[in-house]
């Protein structure tokens, strides 16, 4: 939908930096449906920073899959743009599994200007893990909280 | 009837990166026929050999699932936006 990527102005670091209450929304939101898969939208603002979680649901309800229900991703999509916010990541969890990329995850990216973050719900605490998929590969990139204070 | 058609990250390269373009026509269809005339190859991202919409892809006009209206026959009017949208999949399997 003409979203810029903020993900493209942050690769140079490689790394992914949450601010600690966006990590936490998350997180909060994948374990809050556990045991089905969870997803939604990171949005950042114009520095690039990441600033609101967009939760979308996941219209196929299961523990090994998922696709956004098409309004509330439409829905939340209109709501980045509209805020001046750019596309920074799309989340979802891996309740049964470890959080790195399946296959059927790789495939289906569709957006490679986002992050991809996956929160792996198999241990305590979550383990959560952040790629980039280029030309059909995943790269994964360190992945940091940093104060959600703005310096 | 010239529409603002909304083209995703992925779709861009095939638009000169242009994420907003227009198209002329009186149904989605013929926005579709527009756009691959003025931007070849972008058609069989969309639709699948039987001319039907892949799965997945969305099309919005303006604010409604055109899925959920007369599909790709939906019409279309002067200053409609037509938003083109992969779904969001995924899963551990």
């Amino acid at each position: 939908m003409g979203l810029p990527g903020a993900g493209l102005l942050m690769r140079d670091g490689e790394e992914i930096l949450l601010p600690q209450e966006i990590f936490r929304k998350i997180v909060d939101h994948c374990r809050s449906l556990r045991p089905e898969e969870a997803c939604g939208l990171v949005a950042a603002d114009g520095s690039g920073r990441a600033v609101e979680v967009l939760p979308v649901a996941n219209s196929l309800h299961s523990p090994v899959r998922y696709q956004m229900e098409t309004r509330e991703q439409f829905d939340a999509m209109k709501r980045i743009r509209r805020e001046g916010w750019s596309l920074f990541a799309i989340f979802h969890s891996h309740p049964l599994s470890e959080p790195a990329p399946s296959p059927t995850d790789i495939r289906q990216a569709f957006y490679p200007e986002a992050y991809m973050i996956i929160v792996g719900l198999e241990k305590e605490p979550p383990v959560v893990r952040g790629f980039v998929v280029e030309d059909g590969r995943a790269r994964e990139l360190p992945l940091r909280t940093v104060s959600d204070t703005i310096s | 009837m010239s529409v603002v058609v909304r083209i995703p990250t992925p779709l861009r390269k095939l638009t000169g990166n242009q994420g907003e373009v227009r198209e002329e026509g009186k149904t989605v269809r013929e926005i579709l026929d527009g756009l691959e005339s003025h931007y070849p190859g972008i058609r069989e991202r969309l639709t699948d050999e039987s001319g039907e919409l892949r799965r997945f892809i969305n099309i919005y006009l303006n604010e409604e699932d055109i899925r959920f209206a007369e599909g790709l026959d939906t019409t279309v009017k002067a200053g409609d936006e037509v938003s083109i949208i992969p779904a969001i999949a995924g899963g551990s399997r």
